[in-house]
């Protein structure tokens, strides 16, 4: 059925279609929407039997969702940026234990300074915790995804998190295809786990494990995210089946065929780079698109696929491993290295920062003709930057940064000289 | 009311077992089909406390439950000795998650319970003081708030003794952990505000909460049977010693926990819904020194100059207790 | 389930993990010698009977006690019950009453008319007992369980001994001596009465016997010097006592004055009270802290209106039954000095209490006898100086006591019983004693001991209805249970609870605990926390 509808509902209404039977929520900008509108349903009666619990932080949402998955509940919860952070123990432990939870990102920046605009730096922070990591580029794929994560998270006993750009996509109104009870019970099986706490059968999960079996340990964890690999390009063409639109799969591809520059790319900003492509391609330039659904496990083999015809590279990526670059173009590369392709990073979109068309054109047009620098702060203010640095080198207590910035920028008044 | 020892001469109720009692009246312990909830081979030292106590706990949830019951364990002693690879002490449904994150673990296992219908499977979460008082008190506190279906038993020590005896917020004044040594002007652990986890519970409004120790086994085992009788958020704080962190004789571990309500400094009394509702009396009392000697944490204290005005202030806070929690009884 | 790799554990599994290994020592059961059965003379078990009656199970008890004491409505009444002064309780409240106990056990026997196990079978030999006092009972019981035939030849028209003709009836009644005689009877012992034996020698030979046990009290009076008057009235108190029995009651007039300080003198005096005399004064040559006699008897004879004269003694009885008095004073060893203050004192009679001495007239021309201090002397295995021929009791150096002599006639039958058999008896090894110290006694209830009734002063001083009463059911099973089970393990359960690594096997009940050494770690709380001292630790050789 198709609606008009924000977002974060509309991922709200997915997950209550997948039957969650305990979801934990605490609230953090941007994710706010979508559990209140799964408490607003369990309060209701209409997604039942559900346990909503209001819990006290995001450390102990993502342990309710533990427990409630050890003991054989499917379990839901969602976050954001510091409050991915506050729960970041639990994480990791969920993927260690192996519980099939599945968590949405509005992805957010993490602060200091706090901020409560998007960029991928949250999710990301978590890209070795253990957890498949789905991105979804529209509203109507966020949706989906969530479907396909309940399904994925379960067959493989591990933790999904997908994850969706705060505001650009929780906070828009979009049109999107809801399904239908029916079709996600037919694609959704109920949870079978494959350890679960009763005291039928009493196991002791959790147990202490040195020297002598964790790395047997971590690598099983590794091989079942290789077979994610496999499982989750089925599992979008078994989507297909049932629900009749494409969704998921580990990359998707746009205008690559010939292309001789490719961007690469995650999350919403692939639609904005959609359009400038568009255009660029209108006036002849050979350039395309690969964008990445599952970030974990990363598709290196597909990567390298779509990429290898191509003579360059620009990943894009709304992160930044400071102190060495890009998060997400380290891996591409990596997924390339011998190929001898020139690829170029592009920081870009921190902190909400927008990316706007214009400035993609000017990029991609230093692209194609090999001009950019190794690696690019897409629309950094250099005026700003220069003058801290400057006076930084000539004084060790320049006072405070963002202050300074301000006043370069003429926000803040004389007085503060 | 709280719990009546059995006048039943020759012992009554004071050990394990009493094959004069009728059997409706016998402990847990004593029967042959006890759950050792905790099985032989755990990894524990010789006499520890934590391991006594939690066998006790358990096995009385165990027996209260009819067998329908799930653990969800914090990081520490306990769940170190009883679960190394490759080999589980535990006979229950058990789990360890993290540190600071089990009353929430429990909590979202009795959600799943509750959504599956199943009403008779029980939750109980138990961890150490530092688990407790510290580290997981946010998620205590939440739990509690919300008065979710959990028992969360705290098996008091009073420091980090997994992490070789550090000072947590249950360590008693003067006391000598890793990080509270015996040196300077103000030997071992400080005399704070104290955190009095059980006090903090009530205030919480939740409908039971229970302090016992490992020296008195029928009151442990009523409370917890007590316990599981009620649903909503209940807590229980069972004194434990621990030989190795207090520097005790292994033999000693239950004469300590003994000594420590005897002398007041560990009251045993249990609440409803915020309201001391019963108290153990004390039986024979004692000076604290009689505590605190046989206890190499508290050896600075003594010797050949002894700290006699510290000892006045620990003395001073068991008969704080003694007055509080009216712990002696009136002819007595 | 498919359980992850290393993760998610079998429940359990640690069985595995042998922590056994790292013991420095271990724990052992062991059974103690509780203090009460160490001191009885008659070699009771007595926590042992009282583990039974702790239960309520009475015949069990009385059964667990008859193995070594066929006389316990007796004892209950009349042993001075050093058990009880030995018992660790008294370090706690006071000591269990053991003798109260003892006797309600006896008195529901007889109440129930319980007998004896039948005795083994029948050996063929016959062993002789000379006098039917408790030695001579005791003897006699034994030996006939052990499937001897067994004959008693008694002087007297009764069977009892000093416990019929001494302890008057107000300690003791007769239906009570009178049924447990009859229980030792009805087991096949046979008591000839009316029968001194002359000649030992003669006896055994015409009655074929294969041993014999003497066993004939200690009954004649002790003389002292007195000048007395041609006319004063002097008697014995044996002979006083005796007459007590007979149908002509003695005539000891208003007043009575007893000389002496032992409880012979003590129930002489209280029979003349209760004979109607207004006046019943002992005259003892100490102070009350020296008094042979015992304190709660004193205590009773005082209530009774009974005076005593400490520091005194008789020098003179003129023929009006005026008493010359000389003071004393003790020197600084305890022994009473003259001081030549003198005072005097009327009297209808004086009746000396003096002791006993044994009448050995039937050992005359036995070979290789030998008597000492007026005793006949015996081996430790209670066999005089001629082969075959035992003896026990007031005859042979001891103290005199119903209950001594009662524990030598049990330790004369058993070494008789060897020696019948060519063999010799081996007692088994003593067991270490149970110390107070050994005990934690956190684990007993807090109970007061007991009182048990007593006839009130009036009829006491009129009547020779029995001073001390019983316990009833419900006391006696208070004051059984007031028991620590000093030393031996009473199946309390503490092992099995307080092991932190559940090392303790509980075998079932009676069968007590074994401990599993694959697991114990040997942190010796079980030893800390068994209440009786059951348990020890023994280093391990490491
Ligand atoms: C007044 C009095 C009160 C006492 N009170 C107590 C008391 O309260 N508690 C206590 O423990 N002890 C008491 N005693 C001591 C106790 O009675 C004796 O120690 C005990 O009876 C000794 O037992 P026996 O078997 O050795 O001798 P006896 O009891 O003296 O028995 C010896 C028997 O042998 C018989 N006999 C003697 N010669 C012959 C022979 N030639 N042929 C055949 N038969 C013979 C006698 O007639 C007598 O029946 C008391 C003693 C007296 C005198
Ligand atoms: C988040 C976190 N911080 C610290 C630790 C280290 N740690 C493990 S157990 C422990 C001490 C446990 O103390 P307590 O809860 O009192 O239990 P005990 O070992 O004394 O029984 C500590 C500090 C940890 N595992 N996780
Ligand atoms: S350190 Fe203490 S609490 Fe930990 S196992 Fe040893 S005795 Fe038990
Ligand atoms: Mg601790």
């Amino acid at each position: 059925m198709l609606k008009q509808i924000e977002g974060s509902l509309a991922v709200a209404e997915a997950v209550a279609l997948c039957r969650p039977e305990v979801i934990c929520a605490y609230p953090i900008s941007p994710q706010t929407h979508i559990v209140e509108g799964l408490g607003k349903m369990v309060k209701a009666g209409k997604l039942a039997p559900c346990e909503f619990i209001n819990v006290e932080s995001e450390f102990a949402a993502m342990s309710v969702a533990i427990g409630a998955s050890a003991a054989g509940a499917r379990a839901y919860t969602a976050t954001a940026s510091q409050g991915l952070l506050f729960m970041a123990e639990a994480v990791y432990n969920a993927a260690g234990l192996g519980l099939p939870i599945v968590m949405t990102i509005a992805n957010r920046a993490i602060g200091a300074p706090i901020n409560i605009w998007n960029d991928h730096s949250d999710a990301l922070s978590q890209r070795d915790s253990g957890w498949i990591q789905l991105f979804a580029e529209t509203n109507q794929e966020a949706l989906d995804l969530h479907i396909q994560a309940f399904r994925l998270a379960e067959e493989l006993s591990m933790p999904v998190m997908v994850c969706m750009d705060g505001f650009i996509l929780t906070h828009a109104y979009e049109r999107v295809d809801m399904p239908t009870q029916q079709q996600v019970d037919a694609y959704l099986p109920p949870f079978d786990p494959r350890q679960v706490l009763d005291p039928k059968e009493p196991v002791s999960i959790g147990a202490m494990v040195g020297p002598e079996a964790f790395m047997e340990v971590r690598y099983l964890e590794h091989a079942r995210q290789l077979q994610a690999l496999e499982r989750i390009p089925q599992l979008a063409v078994q989507f297909k089946e049932i629900f009749g639109r494409a969704s998921g799969g580990l990359t998707q591809t746009y205008c690559a065929d010939d292309a001789e520059t490719m961007i690469v790319a995650m999350g919403s900003v692939l639609g904005t780079i959609k359009d400038t492509i568009d255009e660029m391609r209108a006036e002849g330039h050979k350039i395309g698109v690969l964008g990445i659904t599952s970030y974990r496990p990363f598709p290196l083999a597909q990567v390298r696929e779509a990429l290898i015809h191509a003579k360059r590279f620009v990943v894009l990526e709304k992160s930044l491993a400071v102190g060495m670059g890009g998060i997400l173009a380290t891996d591409v590369r990596m997924a390339l290295s011998g190929a001898g392709l020139h690829g170029y990073t592009v920081v870009a979109g921190l902190g909400g920062r927008a990316i706007t068309k214009k400035s993609l054109h000017q990029l991609f047009r230093h692209a194609v003709k090999d001009e950019l620098e190794p690696i690019t702060f897409l629309d950094l203010d250099w005026n700003v930057v220069n003058k801290q640095l400057e006076r930084e080198r000539q004084n060790r207590h320049s006072g405070p940064i963002a202050e300074n910035i301000l006043h370069d920028l003429g926000v803040v008044s004389a007085k503060f000289g | 009311m709280s719990y009546q020892p059995v006048k039943f001469y020759q012992t009554g109720t004071f050990t394990v077992g009493n094959r004069l009692l009728a059997p409706v009246e016998r402990s847990v312990q004593q029967s042959e089909r006890r759950s050792n909830s905790i099985n032989s081979g755990h990894r524990a030292c010789q006499g520890c406390g934590e391991a006594l106590g939690a066998r006790y706990a358990i096995d009385a949830a165990m027996a209260a439950s009819n067998g329908q019951l799930i653990a969800a364990n914090a990081t520490g002693c306990l769940e170190v000795f009883s679960t190394p690879y490759p080999e589980s002490s535990w006979q229950v449904p058990w789990i360890h998650s993290l540190f600071g994150n089990t009353p929430a673990v429990a909590t979202g296992i009795a959600a799943a319970m509750k959504v599956k219908g199943r009403k008779e499977v029980r939750v109980v979460a138990q961890g150490g003081d530092g688990g407790t008082a510290d580290i997981g008190f946010g998620c205590l506190s939440g739990m509690f708030e919300r008065n979710d279906d959990v028992l969360y038993i705290c098996y008091d020590n009073q420091g980090y003794m997994n992490t070789g005896v550090q000072r947590s917020s249950a360590t008693p004044p003067a006391a000598r952990t890793a990080t509270t040594m015996p040196v300077g002007p103000e030997p071992g652990n400080v005399f704070g505000q104290g955190k009095n986890l059980p006090e903090i519970a009530m205030a919480h409004g939740i409908p039971y909460v229970a302090t016992a120790t490992v020296a008195d086994l029928r009151d442990l085992e009523y409370k917890v049977k007590r316990a599981m009788n009620v649903h909503g958020a209940r807590y229980l704080h069972i004194f434990v010693p621990c030989p190795l962190g207090w520097g005790s004789q292994s033999n000693d571990t239950i004469r300590l926990a003994r000594l420590a309500k005897e002398t007041g400094l560990f009251p045993v009394f249990e609440a409803r819904h915020g309201e001391v509702t019963g108290v153990l009396k004390i039986r024979r009392k004692q000076a604290v020194e009689e505590y605190l000697k046989p206890q190499r944490r508290f050896a600075h204290l003594f010797g050949n100059d002894p700290h006699t005005e510290v000892i006045a202030r620990i003395q001073a806070i068991a008969d704080r207790n003694i007055r509080k929690y009216n712990l002696l009884d009136e002819e007595g | 389930m498919r359980k992850p790799f290393a993760i998610t554990l079998i429940p359990g599994s640690s069985l595995a993990n042998l922590t056994g290994t790292w013991r420095t020592s271990r724990p052992v059961y062991l059974d103690r010698l509780p203090p009460c059965n160490n001191a009885c003379p008659a070699g009771e078990n007595i926590q042992g009977w009282l583990f039974h009656a702790e239960s309520g199970d009475y015949e069990a008890a009385w059964r667990e006690l008859v193995k070594d004491n066929p006389l316990p409505a007796v004892m209950g009444r009349v042993c001075y019950h050093p058990c009880e002064s030995s018992c660790n309780r008294k370090q706690i409240d006071a000591p269990v009453g053991i003798n109260s106990v003892e006797r309600f056990l006896g008195d529901e026997a007889i109440k129930r008319g319980w007998q004896f196990d039948a005795p083994a079978a029948a050996t063929g030999k016959r062993v002789l007992v000379v006098g039917a006092g408790p030695s001579g009972l005791s003897a006699a019981y034994h030996l006939a369980r052990m499937g001897h035939t067994v004959e008693i030849h008694e002087a007297g028209p009764f069977a009892g001994g000093m416990m019929r003709f001494g302890i008057p009836k107000y300690r003791l009644p007769r239906e009570v001596l009178d049924a447990e005689v009859q229980r030792i009877v009805n087991l096949g012992v046979t008591i000839r009465l009316n029968s001194k034996v002359d000649n030992i020698l003669d006896t055994m030979k015409q009655g074929h016997f294969d041993a014999t046990f003497l066993a004939v009290g200690a009954h004649i009076g002790k003389r002292t010097n007195i000048h007395a008057g041609a006319a004063a009235k002097i008697v014995d108190a044996v002979s006083v006592l005796r007459s007590m029995e007979g149908e002509e009651k003695p005539m000891l007039g208003r007043r009575v004055v007893v000389y002496g300080g032992g409880n012979t003198a003590i129930d002489v005096a209280r029979t003349a009270k209760r004979l109607g005399a207004s006046e019943a004064i002992i005259v003892y040559r100490r102070t009350r802290e020296k008094m042979p006699a015992h304190d709660l008897e004193v205590e009773e004879a005082l209530q009774e209106g009974i005076m005593i004269k400490w520091l005194s003694t008789i020098k003179r009885v003129d023929d009006e039954g005026k008493l010359t008095v000389e003071k004393m004073e003790l020197d600084d060893k305890g022994m009473p000095q003259p001081t030549g203050e003198f005072e005097t004192l009327e009297s209808d009679s004086l009746v000396l209490a003096l002791g006993q001495d044994v009448d050995l007239s039937l050992l005359e021309g036995v070979p290789g006898l030998e008597v000492n201090d007026g005793t006949v002397q015996v081996s430790p295995n209670m066999m005089t100086g001629y082969p075959g021929i035992f003896a026990g009791g007031d005859m042979v150096p001891s103290e005199r006591t119903v209950t001594v002599a009662v524990g030598h006639g049990k330790k004369a039958a058993r070494h008789i019983d060897a020696w019948l058999r060519g063999a010799v008896y081996q007692p088994a090894a003593k067991h270490e004693l149970a110390d107070f110290k050994n005990l934690n006694t956190w684990y007993y209830s807090d109970a007061p001991k007991t009182v048990r009734p007593m006839l009130d002063v009036i009829r006491r001083q009129s009547s020779f209805d029995e001073v001390q009463g019983g316990l009833d059911e419900t006391n006696a099973l208070f004051e059984a249970r007031r028991c620590l089970s000093c030393g031996n393990c009473f199946e309390c359960d503490n092992c099995y609870g307080v092991c932190p690594d559940n090392a303790v096997i509980k075998l079932g009940a009676g069968k007590r605990y074994e401990f599993n050494y694959d697991y114990c770690k040997g942190c010796g709380i079980c030893v800390t926390e068994c209440p009786s001292g059951s348990i020890k630790m023994v280093p391990e050789d490491i």
